[in-house]
């Protein structure tokens, strides 16, 4: 893992000693909340509905046992016991006091976490695949390219003040588990067709919100080296262009969207050539000294399938359902990347106690080289689990009910804290997964029904990424009443896509029963073996459309009745 | 700038508490975090001295966010927010009855 040398300590440990000050000035009045917010926001403290919020930045979604342990004693000192995992692979406390948030800031810096680049017009905590490092589908690590790209935005003077946030996603491998296609830029690590020299695919534009748009590819490839130069060039378009006038328009995505890709790639291409590349470039050592964190841990030379594995898959069907829908293939032999899914049946997606936090942290330290990783689906990973623990450590996590097997499946739903935290929210976002959880909660049917990815936001902000989910649900206010809108087909990955609706919005209760109606949809038209979101694409929205109508006209006919 | 259209009467005025974060209720006299000791204001005097006391409030850093919400009065005269969002303000989040005022001001 990446440790902190003494420039990123100092660095920290400032801006903390900093924050004490202005929280102090604050409370003697001598600053208004006008001049207090943009400072408590650079410092990631939000106010919600009940209380202020605190969001913690993992970057890359990498944490050690050690920082989780320290993340559970801010919860039970300072906050009300849980945590919750987001989908930016963050984590937020919803309960800090003002007064005590310099405090906590320390006790993060104590073990090298902040909360800086979590909010506002700034680059924001880079985010990658969190099978990073261990996927068998992987060109190169991506956590040394997010840490590079950290190191050069933390610091850079000319990108404190974007017209707007600005979201950098990158992935390793093939399959597009980092959503790189709806971030500002996503960059995948690919080979050069020919040369077989390692380089970057460069997409701008993609973004969720109030205008969701699907990023372009402006660079096939770009020599590894040559990244941060061309990221300058690309913000300093950006930064020269970008409509500052309106909010709603200052994004990258609108900027692409307005003039063109070809034109964007223009005024990119142009600014790059016009730049001194080598001056801005990493140097070379530099690259080696991080990626140099991120080599892989102590592997054991072992034989690629574990006799002992298939010997307790045999006697106890529990445990082999949950290998097959929670572990994902290792690029080292005996080796398996395990997903803790923080989406037991009818509790708040994300959530995990303070006790919770803790019992990971020993499993880490027992099972996966003490560990962690936070995905965008608010799940966690042990990364590297010899698949002859995989039994012992699925028996300690079903002690702690941390042992759902259901990683990718309609009740691993993503959900937004929406309006039972959320100043912004329009409707609630928890309840509906809660209730679309119990509702199909039933494991066989789930299995049955296989892989399917609901995501639920609870405004237009789109923070639980609705609209690339399989089945999107947003949440909305009609005349009073929370109001639900369903979208279909929307696809996170290198095929991505945005959902489109399938209908007026509906009410809350009508939001399971509706989702029935799509998944009986699903299985009345599939082939064998054909997943939710191909049958989406192969058959169109027409018959989910016709049985989503079916279910507005029963009801009405159950009304009239 | 035109004032806010003031919201249909009776309101109360609500906030969240400057170190704490926690919502809090003006009683006519200071803030409480209880939701039943809210001022009802029933009049359109008693509403613009509520607004005056959150511009007041707020410029003397007390609390944040300060506004004042329509409310119906329930059965044993206490005010409930209209509108389901500031209704969860007085509650708590709806999945965790554990957590907030609706834990904390439990009435049987
Ligand atoms: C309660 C605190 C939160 C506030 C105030 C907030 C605010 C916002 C706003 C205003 C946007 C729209 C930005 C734009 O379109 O320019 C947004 C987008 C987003 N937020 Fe949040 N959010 C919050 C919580 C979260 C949480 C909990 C998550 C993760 C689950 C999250 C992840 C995201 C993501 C992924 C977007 C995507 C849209 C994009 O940037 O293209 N946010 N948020
Ligand atoms: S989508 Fe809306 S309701 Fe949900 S967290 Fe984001 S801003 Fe809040």
């Amino acid at each position: 893992m990446y440790r902190y040398d003494e420039f990123d300590e100092r660095f920290v440990r400032e801006r903390v000693a900093q924050f004490r000050d202005q929280v102090a000035r604050r409370l003697e009045g001598a600053l208004t909340e006008e001049e207090f917010r943009p400072l408590r926001l650079k410092n990631g403290l939000y106010l919600q509905l009940h209380a202020y919020m605190l969001r913690i930045a993992i970057p890359y979604g990498t944490l050690s046992s050690r920082q989780m342990r320290q993340l559970a004693m801010i919860a039970d000192r300072w906050d009300r016991g849980y945590g919750h995992f987001t989908t930016r692979q963050n984590i937020q406390f919803n309960w800090p006091k003002l007064r005590d948030v310099p405090d906590i800031l320390d006790a993060l810096a104590d073990v090298e976490m902040h909360c800086i680049q979590t909010s506002g017009n700034c680059i924001r905590n880079v985010t990658a695949d969190h099978f990073a490092g261990v996927a068998a589908d992987e060109v190169e690590d991506p956590r040394p390219t997010a840490e590079l790209i950290r190191q050069w935005s933390s610091l850079h003077p000319e990108f404190v003040w974007l017209p707007r946030k600005f979201k950098i996603a990158v992935t390793g491998a093939a399959h597009d588990r980092a959503a790189i296609r709806v971030h500002d830029i996503g960059l995948r690590i690919l080979r050069h067709p020919e040369t077989r020299e390692i380089g970057y695919e460069v997409i701008v534009g993609g973004g969720l919100g109030r205008t969701p748009m699907i990023g372009k590819v402006i660079r096939d490839f770009l020599p590894k080296e040559e990244l941060l130069a061309y990221l300058e060039a690309i913000m300093r378009v950006y930064n020269l262009e970008g409509r500052r006038d309106n909010k709603f328009k200052a994004r990258v995505k609108i900027l692409v969207h307005e003039i063109g890709t070809e034109e964007f790639i223009r005024r990119v291409e142009e600014e790059y050539a016009r730049l001194d590349g080598p001056s801005i470039n990493a140097d070379p050592e530099e690259v080696a000294r991080i990626a140099a964190y991120f080599a892989p841990p102590p592997y054991e030379t072992l034989p690629v399938r574990s006799h002992q594995l298939s010997v307790q898959r045999g006697l106890d069907p529990a445990f082999a359902r949950w290998v097959d829908t929670n572990t994902f293939p290792h690029r080292v032999a005996g080796y398996a990347a395990v997903t803790i899914s923080l989406k037991p049946v009818g509790r708040a997606p994300g959530d995990i106690t303070s006790d919770q936090m803790r019992v990971v942290a020993d499993l880490a330290d027992r099972y996966s080289f003490g560990e962690i990783r936070a995905t965008h689906s608010q799940n966690l990973v042990l990364a590297h689990v010899r698949q002859d623990d995989l039994h012992g450590l699925w028996q300690a996590l079903g002690e702690a009910d941390l042992a759902s097997a259901n990683v990718g499946l309609v009740t691993d739903i993503i959900a937004c804290p929406g309006l039972d935290y959320c100043a912004l929210a329009t409707a609630r976002s928890i309840p509906i997964a809660q209730a679309i959880s119990r509702r199909f909660q039933d494991p066989a049917r789930q299995r049955e029904i296989g892989p399917l990815q609901i995501k639920i936001s609870g405004c237009i902000n789109a923070c639980g990424h609705h609209h690339v989910g399989h089945i999107g649900i947003l949440g909305l206010e009609k005349k009073g009443i929370e109001n639900y809108q369903i979208t279909l087909g929307g696809d996170a990955t290198e095929t991505a896509a945005l959902g489109e609706r399938l209908g007026p919005g509906i009410d809350a209760d009508q939001v399971p029963d509706a989702i029935e109606r799509i998944v009986g949809v699903y299985l009345r038209e599939r082939t064998e073996g054909e997943e939710f979101i191909a049958t989406v694409r192969r058959i169109g929205l027409e018959p989910f459309k016709r049985a989503f109508e079916a279910q507005g006209a029963g009801e009405l006919a159950d009304a009239a009745a | 700038m035109a004032a806010p259209k003031r919201p249909p009467l009776p309101v109360i005025l609500l906030a969240n508490d400057l170190l704490d974060g926690d919502v809090v209720f003006h009683t006519g006299r200071g803030w409480s975090r209880d939701p039943a000791d809210a001022a009802v204001a029933r009049d359109d005097a008693a509403a613009a001295a509520l607004e005056a006391v959150a511009e007041a409030e707020m410029a003397a850093n007390r609390v944040i966010d300060a506004y004042v919400v329509d409310v119906e009065l329930a059965a044993d005269g206490r005010p409930v927010p209209r509108h389901y969002r500031e209704r969860f303000k007085t509650l708590g989040p709806s999945h965790r009855p554990d957590l907030g005022k609706q834990a904390e001001f439990a009435r049987k």
